[in-house]
């Protein structure tokens, strides 16, 4: 007897939405010189949420003043231990708040409610946690003798995991000594302006975190700003190129975690069931906004005839709707822009031939929602087995031998994740030995942990993040 | 510098044969510069040359000067090697790199002497250098082989997970060697590329390549297989915006690209190509390279952290 999911709700009664929300500069909250306000919608179903100032030149102006005199008569000067000891407390108000940040990061980004309580909200605090430990511990680091922070970093973070890529650019850069200007994505700043919040409730020093909401162009000021010593930057390889321009011949320095295009590599004798929850996983989690994802599906030639029924078979169960009720497990898509782009690119891939699949799947009325997709016959030419669709669409292609697997996992100018199905620890070690990838994920996918690094080859950007390696970005 | 495609013959013109000079008792054999590609040394296929002087300015040699298609087929010598080169172990990368140290001190007496005539040192002074660039390649090849322990580890996630980062080579690396120290500060770039598994390309001193091509003899005497260091005698403005925005080169060390460094920066973003910017050392002479242990600094750029995650379970 199957039963059927009733309603299961999230409360919102938790989130506390202002009708407004200023910039966070210098300890405080103030509105931004243009008196510009962009709208942050639920993508779930088109509602405002809140209006959020656009910060200008001048707020850019005024945020990297305070981050440089903040450094130069406090964080710097601070001794680690005592750095560390605001970040343990940051982490700590965020586990206290957790419930409020992971219903409002569901309602601004339109993911579900338990990827945002059990992923994103978790993880956000152990990163805090993690590099807190670190700030009196840098000269262990193995990164020299006497690691100096470099200054004011500029950081630009994307609008998929809002709070996570946060706490992933500011835990390591105050954990090092260095101060912060951030600037969220725009359809996606809530969370950080919850954030600066929780920065004042642990008596941060004005000025170490300054958050800046806006768009492209508060971003191209920031990054562009010569007040700043350092850039990181994750979102788009379009975006990352020009970053990498603009920031070239100057002493900045600079980290960018960009695109991908994850192989996920089925192998003939893998565990089945447990390779479909993990192609699962690689490519719906999150909607498929994952730069990691595991958006190319290479499996064995022999077994493809067993596989792709089982996974279809486990597609059709994925509950897709609200985002605060706690059986979703697809919520909606981030922007109405990013709707119209995986719809280009996935018809690009029905025009070219390939196969396209959804289970039956009733898409609600309003908000932005897109069918998880399953794309057969692709061949390497095709669009959709070469761009980062960044939704919930999987593109299937097949292989015979190890090495040919291999060599169309890496054909690719990106380099971020992969995957790798197998059973057999030899043949694992052999295949992730030879993926041109910076995270491979074998018999799972789709983990992070604040311990552990992450970030890619080739076109995917420089520099890691998580681990003693994320220290070596903002250390001189 | 003059581009010339032919020698300067006639340069003691009026000398009739009838002249009775006195006979030599030896006529030396002079040596001819080239390229090294892939294991060989090719001229440039533009059948270009030019002349190389001394500190002083009397004529030493003609060098080869490298051409794009040359700096093409350097980038593919060295994709080719990468593979096999990066796969060894690392114990016996260091074997090598400790054989090119071996070949190198048996020729002290060569580079010492081609240091005071093309860089006008003192004796004193080029031995020095020489010595310190034997060492460097001694220092590069005791690391081959512990640069994985240090950079990488385990990582203890919260989970029943192995999980492990390692570095790795990030494959073809076009290298601008330094200028003014054609090599100890030509040995101190390259041998951290290879040490850690790359391949090189390698645009030599513009104005002094001549200690670039002696390097290249030991180097293909020392089982280092062809192709994992490429050497192009010529023009960084030549050749540097073809390797900046070749999509095969995976990084740029810009040391010895002077002023040209920003636009090639700029170029390499289109690729994301990994850019080294030239350094506080990057113009100066020999001497700025003595340092006998450098560190890790050279080497990490050209590394990629790879994390492997595994469930833990029975």
């Amino acid at each position: 007897m199957i039963f059927e999911y009733a309603p299961a709700p999230e409360s919102r009664s938790v989130v506390t939405l202002r009708e407004t929300y200023d910039l966070f500069v210098d300890g405080g909250f103030a509105p931004a010189e243009g008196g510009e306000y962009l709208t942050t919608l639920n993508p779930a179903d088109e509602t405002k949420l809140a209006q959020v100032a656009v910060a200008g030149e001048a707020d850019v102006d005024r945020a990297v003043t305070a981050a440089r005199r903040a450094y130069d008569t406090v964080w710097s000067r601070m001794s680690g231990a005592e750095r560390g000891k605001y970040l343990f407390r940051i982490a700590r108000i965020i586990q206290e708040r957790s419930r409020e940040l992971a219903v409002l990061e569901s309602m601004d980004n339109g993911k579900p409610i338990k990827e945002t309580r059990d992923v994103d909200l978790p993880l956000v605090a152990a990163h805090f946690f993690y590099y807190a430990g670190w700030a009196d511990k840098l000269r262990h680091a193995g990164l020299g003798p006497d690691p100096r922070p470099l200054g004011v970093a500029a950081q630009v973070i994307p609008w998929n995991f809002p709070l996570l890529m946060l706490a992933w650019k500011v835990a390591p850069a105050l954990a090092t000594g260095n101060t912060v200007v951030l600037k969220p994505a725009e359809t996606t700043p809530l969370t950080a302006l919850v954030f600066a919040e929780i920065c004042q409730e642990a008596d941060l020093p004005p000025g170490v975190v300054n958050i800046l909401t806006g768009a492209g162009p508060t971003g191209r000021a920031l990054v562009e700003h010569p007040g700043t010593d350092k850039v990181a930057f994750t979102g788009s390889t379009e975006v990352g190129r020009s970053i990498a321009r603009s920031v070239a011949g100057t002493d900045k320095r600079l980290t960018l975690e960009l695109g991908g295009k994850g192989a996920n590599i089925v192998y003939d004798d893998a565990a089945i069931d447990q390779a479909v929850e993990g192609i699962v996983s690689g490519i719906f989690f999150n909607q498929g906004h994952v730069c990691c994802a595991g958006s190319r599906l290479l499996v064995q030639e022999s077994i493809a005839g067993e596989l792709l029924p089982r996974l279809k078979d486990r597609v059709a169960k994925l509950r897709l709707g609200d985002p605060l009720d706690k059986n979703t497990d697809i919520g909606a898509i981030n922007s109405a822009a990013q709707l119209e782009r995986i719809r280009e690119l996935t018809d690009s891939g029905a025009e070219e031939g390939v196969e396209r699949w959804s289970p039956p799947c009733a898409l609600p009325s309003t908000g932005y929602w897109f069918a998880p997709t399953l794309l057969t016959g692709v061949s390497q030419a095709h669009r959709v087995a070469r761009e980062e669709i960044f939704g919930p669409v999987l593109s299937v292609l097949t292989f015979r031998t190890p090495e040919e697997a291999v060599a169309k996992a890496n054909n690719t100018p990106y380099g971020l994740s992969a995957g790798v199905w197998t059973e057999k620890g030899s043949r694992m070690l052999w295949t992730a030995e030879r993926l041109r990838a910076g995270v491979i994920w074998s018999n799972t996918f789709n983990k992070f942990d604040p311990t552990s690094p992450f970030g890619g080859y080739k076109e995917s950007g420089y520099g890691r993040e998580g681990g003693r390696h994320g220290l070596e970005a903002y250390l001189g | 510098m003059a581009e010339r495609r032919k020698g300067n013959a006639g340069k003691n013109p009026g000398k009739g044969a009838a002249e009775a000079a006195p006979v030599p008792g030896r006529l030396a054999v002079r040596k001819t510069y080239k390229l090294y590609l892939g294991g060989a040394f090719p001229r440039s296929e533009s059948g270009r040359s030019y002349p190389v002087t001394s500190a002083k300015g009397d004529h030493l040699a003609n060098a080869s000067l490298a051409s794009r298609k040359d700096a093409r087929e350097a980038v593919v010598a060295a994709r080719k090697a990468f593979g096999g080169w990066s796969t060894r172990t690392a114990y016996n990368r260091g074997q090598i790199l400790y054989r090119v140290a071996e070949v190198l001190e048996g020729r002290r007496e060569q580079f010492t002497a081609q240091a005071v005539a093309a860089q006008g040192l003192s004796r004193g002074a080029a031995e020095r250098v020489v010595s310190a660039a034997v060492d460097r390649w001694v220092y590069y090849a005791g690391w081959t082989d512990k640069v994985a322990q240090v950079l990488g580890g385990a990582n203890p996630v919260s989970g029943p997970y192995y999980n492990h980062s390692a570095p790795e080579p990030t494959g073809v690396v076009a290298v601008f060697a330094p200028q003014n120290a054609p090599l100890l500060g030509l040995t101190s770039v390259v041998a951290p590329v290879i040490a850690t598994g790359n391949t090189a390309v390698v645009v030599t001193s513009e104005h002094a390549p001549l200690a670039a091509v002696d390097l290249a003899e030991v180097l293909a005497t020392s089982d280092l297989p062809g192709g994992v260091v490429n050497l192009l005698t010529g023009r960084a403005g030549e050749l540097g915006p073809h390797l900046a925005a070749h999509a095969d080169v995976n990084a740029l060390d810009l040391t010895g690209a002077g002023d040209l460094a920003t636009e090639f920066e700029r170029t390499a973003a289109t690729t994301l190509t990994r850019v080294v910017r030239p350094g506080p050392e990057s113009g100066a002479g020999e001497d700025a390279w003595l340092d006998a242990d450098p560190g890790t600094s050279r080497m990490t750029p050209f590394l990629e952290t790879k994390t492997v995650w595994h469930p833990i379970g029975v």
